[in-house]
């Protein structure tokens, strides 16, 4: 499970970082989204990871889930996705001031030199 | 237990939420101004309790300090809310009845804004710092296009994705902290931070870095300051003054974390951010200041001398002595108040100058030339840092306290010495090339039909100048103040305590055990 874990929240990042890297608001905001879900599943694992363990601590009990990290993740995944709408919302309007979805809003339609 | 600590964050919050029951501009203005009048009243009530060495540990919900949510009020905080309490006087100022009018919802917004710089001055607790962190960013994309058009929408959807992307490594590094010590709050993390060892210290070390990474994105430090000019200049001249203190949010953050977390007591992570930092704000100083020199109008001119204030005041918190760090404390009020009066000051002197505006080459003369340049001449003698206003004594004290006590000093502290003094005086050249085009170069008269600045609006930029000259005139108290403020972030252990020994109240239909742990 730990391999998992750790290979998904690495092809997560990775994917998300190069769209990040992309000069298209569609992209970036495509990356930004992979980016949250990757912290979030690396929030999850910071609890350590457990199957089937109840998040309450028992008396004689083996084991418990950490309840903290879930909190922390369904805050994170609340903001994020309150950002994600309003970057959605700012790339429309970036779009129909510019005509261009390129991230500086410079670029003319067609062609475009080295970007 | 004081309430003191939480009135802050819930007054604004309040406010905001009020705002959107009558939404006529008439109320929301009322309400703005009723807010903002109180929350500098309870901002100074803070300061004048935290002077005389109260700390106010808030328990949140009644529960015990690792478990519950806390709030925390010392010099520094309160220093930080009376600050921002000002500077939203300032900014309501400069809005009343012409910003606030160009789009919906300014007021609500700025309340929301006022509530995150609050909280996150506020909390004792790493996750609420990264929501506080959360809040004040997201009324600041609203205030950013505020008024619309295409450079601020550009700017905007620049600034949100650098932020986003500064808070994803934000919760990779907190999270990264609660998986090796298994808390979240500043004092628990510090109790537990010593007794690290091995691989959990290296985790954990990497956690301190990509914070401080985090941190000198907001507060705009060398590699991570290119947002910054775009951003500040396109934003509308009320919203860059409030945001003058956002920077700072950064610095705070740097401050506290890296003081009572990863401080002197810390075991093998102590002082693990304070050998880089000086350097790099140094460099970043520098440099802003000689883009200072190539500005092209007076708002970039602004953004420029804002990163490199930002700059001034990580190096005294990076060399980390106590006279260091009181140098950049007692600094910190003054630059942020001052930059935030030179916005204001391209905004009145961009009237009458037509498609010119605040570019920096001969254009029509501004309106109410001398009035206005008065300002700006005050202003600039503010921000370059010259006497007789307060700022050279913030740059003096920086500059004695590279000085070792005893023995001859370092070669490093020379190349210091000239990296702050020459900044300055390249800041100066760029402030007086900048007024000389400005008021001496005017090729025109003024353009018609430009309505003349009032006394009114004068006033938010003559109430910034007023308390920069306060701090000139009190400097010894509020040197004073730096001081032990820097001796406070500097021992943290008597915090530390204080938090975790704080007991929750019996209510009346409760009875808790003395301590929970």
């Amino acid at each position: 499970m730990e391999l998992l874990m750790a290979s998904g929240i690495a092809v997560l990042s990775g994917s998300g970082i190069y769209l990040l890297l992309r000069p298209r608001t569609f992209d970036t905001i495509l990356g930004l989204t992979l980016l949250s879900y990757a912290v979030n599943l690396f929030i999850f694992s910071m609890g350590r990871l457990t199957v089937g363990r109840a998040p309450i601590v028992e008396a004689g009990g083996s084991g418990y889930a950490d309840p903290l990290p879930q909190a922390l993740v369904l805050t994170a995944i609340v903001i994020s996705f309150a950002m994600t709408a309003l970057l959605l919302v700012l790339a429309v309007r970036a779009k129909a001031a510019s005509g261009s979805d390129d991230v500086d809003g410079g670029e003319p339609p067609a062609g475009g030199g080295a970007r | 237990m004081n309430h003191a600590a939480i009135v802050p964050i819930v007054l604004p919050a309040l406010a905001a939420a009020l705002m959107l029951i009558d939404r006529r501009i008439a109320s929301q203005r009322l309400l703005a101004w009723v807010s903002t009048l109180l929350l500098a009243a309870s901002g100074a009530w803070l300061v004048t309790l935290a002077a005389d060495g109260w700390r106010g540990v808030y328990l949140a919900g009644n529960w015990a300090a690792p478990y519950g949510i806390v709030l925390v009020a010392d010099r520094l905080s309160a220093l930080m809310v009376g600050l921002t309490a000002l500077l939203a006087v300032v900014a309501l100022g400069a809005a009343h009845k012409r910003w606030d009018t160009r789009g919906e919802h300014f007021h609500p917004l700025l309340q929301v804004q006022l509530m995150g710089l609050n909280g996150a001055f506020l909390t004792g607790d790493l996750f609420n710092l990264f929501v506080f962190f959360e809040v004040l960013l997201i009324a600041s994309y609203g205030l950013l296009v505020h008024g619309d058009g295409r450079p601020r929408i550009a700017a905007g959807l620049r600034f949100v994705t650098l932020n986003l992307f500064g808070s994803a490594l934000f919760l990779v590094a907190a999270s990264l902290l609660y998986g090796v010590t298994g808390t979240l709050n500043f004092a628990d993390l510090a109790a537990r931070m010593p007794a690290l060892a091995g691989g959990d210290a290296t985790l954990a070390r990497a956690g301190a870095w990509m914070l401080l990474t985090v941190f000198c994105l907001k507060a705009a430090i060398l590699p991570l300051y290119l947002w910054l000019p775009g951003t500040y200049s396109a934003a509308s001249p009320p919203v860059a003054a409030l945001f003058a203190v956002m920077t700072k949010v950064g610095l705070y953050a740097v401050l506290r974390v890296f003081t009572m977390v990863f401080g002197a007591g810390a075991g093998a992570l102590a002082n693990a951010a304070f050998p880089w930092i000086a350097g790099l704000a140094a460099a970043g100083y520098l440099l802003a200041m000689l883009g200072a020199l190539a500005g092209a109008d007076l708002r970039r001119l602004a953004s420029m001398l804002l990163i490199g204030s930002a700059g001034f005041l990580l190096i005294g918190v990076g060399l980390g002595t106590e006279r260091s760090i009181a140098a950049a404390v007692f600094y910190l009020p003054h630059t942020t108040l001052s930059a935030a009066a030179l916005y204001l000051v391209a905004d009145l002197v961009a009237r009458g100058r037509g498609e010119a505006a605040d570019r920096l080459r001969p254009g029509p003369a501004p309106l109410r030339p001398a009035a206005v340049g008065l300002l700006f001449f005050a202003t600039a003698v503010a921000v370059a840092g010259l006497p007789p206003l307060g700022g050279f004594i913030g740059k003096a004290m920086l500059l004695a306290a590279m000085l070792p006590d005893t023995g001859s000093p370092a070669a490093s502290v020379g190349v210091m010495w000239a990296v702050v003094l020459g900044g300055s005086l390249f800041a100066l050249i760029a402030l007086a090339r900048a007024g000389s085009v400005l008021f001496w170069k005017s090729e025109a008269a003024p353009v018609p039909g430009a309505p003349a600045p009032s006394v009114r609006e004068l006033l938010p930029c003559l109430l910034a100048l007023a308390a920069v000259v306060a701090i000139t005139v009190f400097a010894a108290p509020m040197q004073r103040y730096a001081q032990a403020t820097a001796a406070q972030l500097l021992a943290p252990e008597a915090l530390v305590d204080q938090v975790l020994r704080t007991v929750p109240r019996a209510g009346p239909h409760q009875s808790r055990p003395e301590s929970f742990r």
